[in-house]
């Protein structure tokens, strides 16, 4: 994974590292982090800047009985095993770990539902302030223009697309708002699939007809 | 090739002592980081004498209280319980003061507190000093707790790296790292007091920019770039 070309922000990385973003951002930065060391270099200066903060916080004394109480936690058992962080695939799976996790294995596992033009999604269950899904697009597909009412990630993990501001290949994460109105076309390579995150609502429900919604928000 | 990339970006907190220790070199100046009030506050309690710190090598404790790299290696091998009640003394106030000013009350963010104290000893094996400092590997485990308990969310991490066989990382690498860290902690203490104010709030504070930016009445885009200024300055203290 060595030719990621397009990056998170800071301000994504140290939102990320603070623990204020919502999940589905939170997981499309985990996803990318996975991918990108540069990335994941940066979050550990941001996690450095966290610990710093916490080293000269304020402290705020605790209960006489906290120790007793804490060491009482550790030998009941309660505590939820520790699991070792899952370790890289080495490009053996097209999903990232932390996607793995949402999905329940790797792409094979997906459970697409059609929106049209061969063009295939799958909604992650994350919180509600924003919505995760992962996007499947056959080679060589455009989709419409469409714009962005918020901050929307798109995270490439299969084939690559191209739109008027670059080509985004496995790894590359475009960062779109409400400023910028893009036709993404898959390369016609290999069939694309992305994972977006998005902070606006949701366009996709039954309650609307498909042939209402063709730009749909990729 | 990775793991050299991090190591350059990756800035931790304090305690030079520990290393002079495993360099063998008796440093003149280590009096005065043993009386600097960093050093004086995490020994609050303090179990060992000041007067010890300056004296040689050789008459050194073996555990140093502003050792917390020692301590997770005491908690982690021996299970050794000084040790943590050592290190709770000194960090269970901070996360509790952290999870407070993220919006707990005083009930969970003392729960939360044991949670993530109990947590540190458990993952104890998991802690790698030549990736993080004791304090910031503290912070993501409370951090992480936050979301789990104040926002009722899932925390997705990234995969691991294949970091290669599990050895005692190279001393030289914690070295630089404890140095790199040093330099972080003057470099914000040494920030101006909004910009430092303002870095705290998107840390602890659970303050979205545009909540920030109503607390201080400044324009978002102005709230933004001073983070980001506050960041470069960061960085360039660093090199």
């Amino acid at each position: 994974m060595h030719n990621v070309k397009h990056h998170l922000t800071d301000q994504l990385l140290m939102a990320y590292s603070a623990g204020t973003l919502p999940e589905a951002f939170n997981l499309i930065v985990a996803a990318h982090v996975s991918m990108c060391d540069d990335c994941r270099a940066q979050l550990a200066s941001f996690d450095s800047v966290g610990g710093a903060l916490l080293d000269g916080t304020d402290s705020q004394p605790v209960a006489e009985d906290c120790f007793a109480e804490t060491m009482r936690l550790i030998t009941s058992g309660a505590l939820s095993p520790v699991k070792r962080p899952s370790p890289s695939a080495q490009g053996a799976s097209v999903l990232p770990a932390p996607l793995r996790d949402y999905v329940g294995g790797d792409v094979d596992k997906v459970k697409w539902k059609p929106i049209g033009m061969g063009v295939k999604q799958a909604i992650l269950p994350t919180s509600k302030e924003a919505s995760a899904r992962l996007l499947y697009i056959p080679a060589g597909t455009a989709v419409p223009d469409h714009g962005h009412r918020g901050m929307e990630l798109t995270l490439v993990l299969q084939g690559a697309f191209v739109d008027e501001t670059d080509r985004f290949g496995r790894g590359d994460i475009e960062i779109a708002d409400e400023d910028l109105t893009h036709t993404p076309v898959a390369d016609i390579g290999e069939d694309c699939i992305c994972l977006a995150a998005t902070d606006a609502p949701l366009r996709f429900n039954k309650l609307i007809p498909r042939i209402a919604q063709p730009f749909f928000r990729i | 090739m990775i793991y050299r990339k991090i190591r350059c970006v990756v800035i931790q907190s304090r305690h030079a002592p520990v290393i002079t220790c495993m360099f063998n070199v008796v440093d003149p100046s280590e009096a005065n980081v043993a009386s600097s009030p960093a050093a004086l506050r995490a020994r609050t309690g303090g179990k060992t004498d000041l007067s010890t710190k300056a004296q040689p090598l050789a008459m050194k404790t073996k555990y140093d209280p502003t050792d917390w790299i020692t301590h997770m290696t005491r908690i982690r091998d021996d299970q050794d319980q000084t040790a943590f009640a050592e290190l709770f003394q000194y960090f269970a106030p901070r996360v509790k003061a952290f999870l407070m000013r993220s919006g707990a009350d005083a009930t969970l963010a003392e729960e939360c507190t044991q949670e993530v104290m109990a947590t540190l000893w458990q993952k104890a094996h998991l802690f790698d000093a030549s990736r993080a400092s004791v304090a910031t590997w503290v912070f993501t485990i409370a951090r992480n707790r936050k979301i789990d308990a104040l926002r009722k969310q899932r925390r997705p991490e990234p995969e691991d790296l294949d970091w290669g066989p599990e050895e005692e990382p190279d001393q030289a690498d914690i070295l630089s790292l404890q140095q790199e860290s040093e330099q972080l902690g003057r470099a914000i203490a040494a920030l101006p007091a909004k910009q430092r104010e303002l870095i705290e709030k998107a840390y602890f504070g659970d303050l979205s920019h545009s909540e920030i930016a109503d607390q201080t009445g400044l324009p978002l885009g102005t709230i933004k770039s001073r983070i980001r200024l506050a960041l470069d300055r960061l960085r360039h203290a660093m090199k």
